[in-house]
């Protein structure tokens, strides 16, 4: 064994006060082994060391809980013996670096997460942020890691329903991949990761072990440099036929009683799921490395234990299970391999040729992790820009024929294409409208699922920034008529050992606890990602929700097309015509400055209930929660997707008309409907602030007597815009 | 009526048909798996969409060797009903059973979106239940739909008839427009888009539902 020295260390990504950390850990210099262990499981990735404290803020429990974080993924009942399973995970570094395989293991993993607890997974969702369209990189990135989550997730049959794609300079040298899987399982089907039962069999099932994606999780905790394609070795091969197989065999399998405990190899490989495994069940782990199938000759302990080959799986059995489980794994034509036993020692032994090759202590490996209290200072406050602070526009439909090319705004029709959303026959709300919505097969219920984040609010105030994308979440989910249940996320942020990228996590924390206890709406699970940026300059902060809500029965939902013609068009909420950091203002007064919109969290959850209700009466006939691009926008997208027109006539109540049309103010939606008086009397009764603002119909949107654009001109320009820009060579 | 459906490995359209074909003809179809050597005694036998192993050969190509296709062809020469679905349409062209080849879309990208079909001809098990020459609805979601064959064969396959739908906006580039296509005797159906998929409005339609239920009245 080579002795460790201080350059070891550091290739390891290991401070020396760590390392001292470790060397009392062990009561001993560790050996080259043992230090790659420890290695990765006090990265950032799998230790949470500068996040953890803060992590600790959010609310995680409601009635409806069965697991919250900790866990491969959360757990939420959904009623008549089932429960949901999700969580949402990046894959940023590797996706930068290899654009079609970093994408394309990312879903394979966030898929392992949640199938691994015992659930099929019925969903999956992306949320995608890229460099500025004219950075060079940034048309091979989108292309690549578009077809590589279609690769992956259409070869596994599971639906991409929905998500977002955003683009930004400030992720021009560190796109943002985040990728999210929702499950379904019977409640008293779930299986979780704690190992038990001194004795019993260690199984290796899945894929063979190679040398690829070592260090991964070391690599995803560090910042890239010039030099960051030198790093395309430690970014992992996707083998999505084997996950395919893998899926079945499990669920095969998890339908005996034969597993006692199960955990998904993902970052840090058998490392991590062994450590996990021993710890949560406080015992110990001896594994016998001559088992483990391997994919090449000649490996070491050292690679086997950190290699990041994908699909592959570990299990603890009962006892005279083996062959029974065997035999499905050998159906599905995969490997099957006993490699250790359960210990009372509390140590990870592990074993080669005979000799012991490590052996670690498992408590002080988790408990002992680093858990540092980054200084971190706020982003200081922003003005609150009134409407005068901007332009007006020549025309509000010039404006609005304008801002839906944009890119943040311009339909995703590209991408979702690519995709296959309708694999399992239970997809009823399509990529495209506010949230996707998956039946609960079999059943009356329904699963509306979104992922959302407005990183520029994040940026300009992280604490506001925090809460809009909770509520966000929120309000897309109750626009299909759903009762938004529990968010999973992606904390995706700069170096933690920057006081201002640290205060930007701990104020969006901040924000999103707020919003999470306001709207009965927890976290119960969730990833973060730190040191994205490249070369000093970090991305907006951008912690992406993913969030749940159920639809009891799925026949009163609304979608966001306009049902039919001559209809009541009412915006429900308060209309102050906030520009301040709207898309207007970047977009078409080149300003990126100001304040966010504020999120009144009563108001929204008195505006969602209303509007939830209104559609499970039915007296909501089709709605649309108002977002970036404001009011107009939102018009545009419900008339575009129904091909029928409308006219405007609304009172603005002394707001300029482009900022009551293009302003970004929170909790707002907009319904339609054949009962406005029923509505307004509704909200007068709930206090809330509703309006009739015009009537649908036509083939025009007449947003004014002399102010008016074809839909299908809306169409034209909204569609056109990806098309032509990936169709340049 | 006694339906099959083959189960490939990392086929995944396997219970959209299941599922499909219950609802529609009221019986749950067998599901065989592709390393069986025998095949019970059915009336109809579906090789639903997916991707049989991986797709990592030519689409179709390996599933068309797995053991219990030997059977299907072997029924399929006696005429009983065989439909390929997406992978299904690709193993049947794989296992000689329709001319021709699926390649790789045209624009060499994967597309998924509902897709404008003419329906050529009604005179099958298959289509019994559509007027010749209607428009319909069903779901595209495929990366090799690009229907392919020379010139000789794609002359035959038009005079014979054996066009089953056509594209009107062709998605993948396939010659001729071809969406689906009969063997000479019409007992055997191969198309790229998923009848099983639009089964029920909340589904974007129902116009797969008469695929199957042609089906049910002529067995």
């Amino acid at each position: 064994m080579s002795a460790i020295t201080p350059e070891i260390v550091a290739e390891h990504g290991l401070k020396p006060d760590e390392y001292e950390r470790i060397v009392k850990a062990m009561g001993r210099e560790p050996n080259i082994t043992e230090l790659g262990i420890f290695s990765v499981m006090w990265s950032e990735h799998c230790s949470y060391k500068s996040s953890r404290r803060h992590l600790r803020k959010l609310p995680t429990e409601a009635p409806w809980v069965i697991c919250g974080p900790g866990e491969n993924a959360g757990i939420i009942d959904i009623g008549d013996g089932q429960a949901a399973i999700f969580k949402m995970e990046s894959h940023n570094h590797p996706s930068f670096i290899e654009p079609y395989q970093g994408a394309a293991t990312g879903v394979g993993g966030i898929l392992r997460d949640v199938f691994t607890m015992g659930a099929r997974p019925v969903a999956n969702l992306n949320a995608l942020r890229f460099g500025s369209p004219d950075h060079p990189k940034t048309r091979h990135l989108l292309a690549g890691v578009v077809a590589g989550i279609g690769g992956y997730g259409n070869c596994v049959g599971v639906p991409t329903i929905g998500g977002e794609c955003d683009f930004h300079p400030a992720y021009n040298g560190n796109i943002l991949v985040n990728a999210m899987t929702v499950g379904i399982a019977d409640t008293d089907k779930i299986f979780y990761s704690a190992a038990a039962g001194i004795g019993n069999p260690v199984i290796y099932v899945g894929s063979k072990t190679g040398r690829d994606g070592i260090h991964g999780a070391t690599m995803a905790s560090a910042e890239f440099g010039e030099n960051s394609e030198e790093k395309r070795p430690t970014v992992q091969v996707g083998d999505p036929f084997t996950e395919k197989l893998l899926i079945e065999a499990c669920l095969e399998l998890m339908a005996t009683d034969a597993i006692v405990a199960i955990q998904d190899m993902g970052a840090a490989g058998l490392t991590s799921s062994s450590v996990e495994m021993g710890s949560k069940g406080e015992v110990g782990i001896e594994l016998d490395l001559d088992n483990v199938p391997q994919r090449e000759t000649g490996m070491t302990p050292y690679e086997m234990m950190l290699s990041e080959s994908q699909e592959r799986m570990l299990m603890v059995l009962k006892p005279g299970r083996e062959a029974e489980a065997m035999a499905i794994f050998r159906k599905w034509d995969l490997d099957f391999a006993v490699i250790g036993k359960v210990t009372d020692t509390r140590h990870l032994v592990l074993k080669h040729k005979g000799e012991i090759v490590a052996d670690i202590p498992l408590g002080p490996l988790v408990d002992d992790a680093p858990n540092y209290d980054r200084p971190h200072e706020a982003t200081e406050k922003q003005d609150v820009l009134g409407p005068d602070a901007f332009t007006a526009p020549e025309s509000n439909a010039d404006a609005l024929r304008e801002l839906l090319a944009t890119p943040d705004l311009a339909s995703k029709r590209w991408i979702y294409e690519q995709y296959d959303h309708m694999v399992m026959g239970d997809t009823i709300g399509r990529p495209g409208g506010d949230a996707g919505v998956v039946r609960v097969h079999g059943t009356r219920k329904a699963l509306a699922i979104t992922t959302d984040c407005t990183p520029r609010y994040c940026k300009a105030d992280p604490v506001e920034g925090g809460r809009q994308a909770v509520a966000e979440t929120w309000r897309n989910i109750t626009a299909t008529g759903a009762i938004p249940l529990a968010i999973t996320n992606c904390l995706n942020f700069g170096n933690p050992e920057k006081p201002i990228i640290m205060g930007q996590f701990v104020g969006c924390l901040e924000g999103m606890a707020e919003a999470c206890l306001a709207l009965d709406y927890p976290v119960i699970s969730g990833n973060v990602s730190l040191y994205n940026e490249t070369n000093g300059q970090a991305i907006l902060p951008t912690p992406a929700i993913g969030g749940v809500g159920i639809l009891t029965n799925y026949e009163q939902r609304a979608s966001i097309a306009f049902a039919a013609e001559g209809e009541t068009i009412v915006l429900i909420g308060d209309t102050e015509g906030h520009l301040g950091q709207s898309l207007y203002a970047r977009e078409l007064c080149g300003r990126e400055d100001g304040a966010p919109p504020p999120v009144n969290l009563s108001a929204e959850r008195r505006n969602g209930d209303l509007v939830r209700g209104l559609i499970m009466t039915g007296v909501a006939t089709s709605c649309h929660d108002v977002s970036g691009g404001g009011l107009l926008v939102a018009i545009a997208d419900m008339a575009m997707a129904s091909r029928i027109g409308a006219t405007l006539d609304y009172d603005r109540g002394g707001v300029p008309s482009y900022a009551f049309l293009f302003g970004e103010d929170q909790g707002r939606y907009v319904i339609t409907t054949n009962s406005p008086e029923l509505v307004l009397e509704q909200a007068a009764v709930d206090g809330v602030n509703a309006s009739v603002i015009g009537v649908t119909g036509g083939a025009t949107l007449k947003i004014s007597e002399f102010d008016s654009i074809s839909v299908a001109e809306l169409t034209q320009v909204h569609e056109g815009w990806l098309p032509a820009y990936m169709a340049i060579p | 009526m006694k339906p099959a459906v083959i189960v490939f490995p990392a086929s995944n359209c396997d219970r959209d048909a299941a599922v499909a074909i219950e609802k529609i003809c009221g019986v749950k179809p067998l599901m065989v798996w592709h390393g069986d050597s025998t095949l019970p005694d059915v009336d109809l036998i579906v090789i639903p969409g997916g991707f049989s192993f991986g797709d990592y050969l030519r689409c179709g190509a390996m599933a068309a060797r797995s053991p219990v296709m030997r059977e299907v062809v072997a029924r399929a020469n006696n005429g009983t009903p065989v439909l390929g679905i997406c992978n299904g349409f690709q193993v049947l062209t794989e296992a000689g059973l329709l001319p021709g080849a699926l390649m790789m879309n045209a624009h060499l990208k994967f597309v998924c979106k509902d897709v404008a079909l003419k329906v050529e001809s009604n005179q099958s098990m298959f289509t019994s239940r559509y007027q010749a020459g209607e428009v319909v609805t069903y779901t595209v979601a495929h990366h090799e739909g690009n229907y392919f064959a020379d010139d000789a064969t794609l002359d035959q396959i038009e005079q014979n008839g054996q066009v089953a739908f056509r594209y009107l906006d062709n998605p993948n580039g396939a010659r001729n427009d071809i969406a689906g296509i009969f063997n000479k005797e019409r007992n055997v159906l191969g198309l790229m888009p998923h009848p099983e998929r639009m089964i029920e409005r909340d589904l974007g339609g129902a116009d797969g539902a008469r695929m199957f239920e042609s089906l049910v009245a002529s067995l």
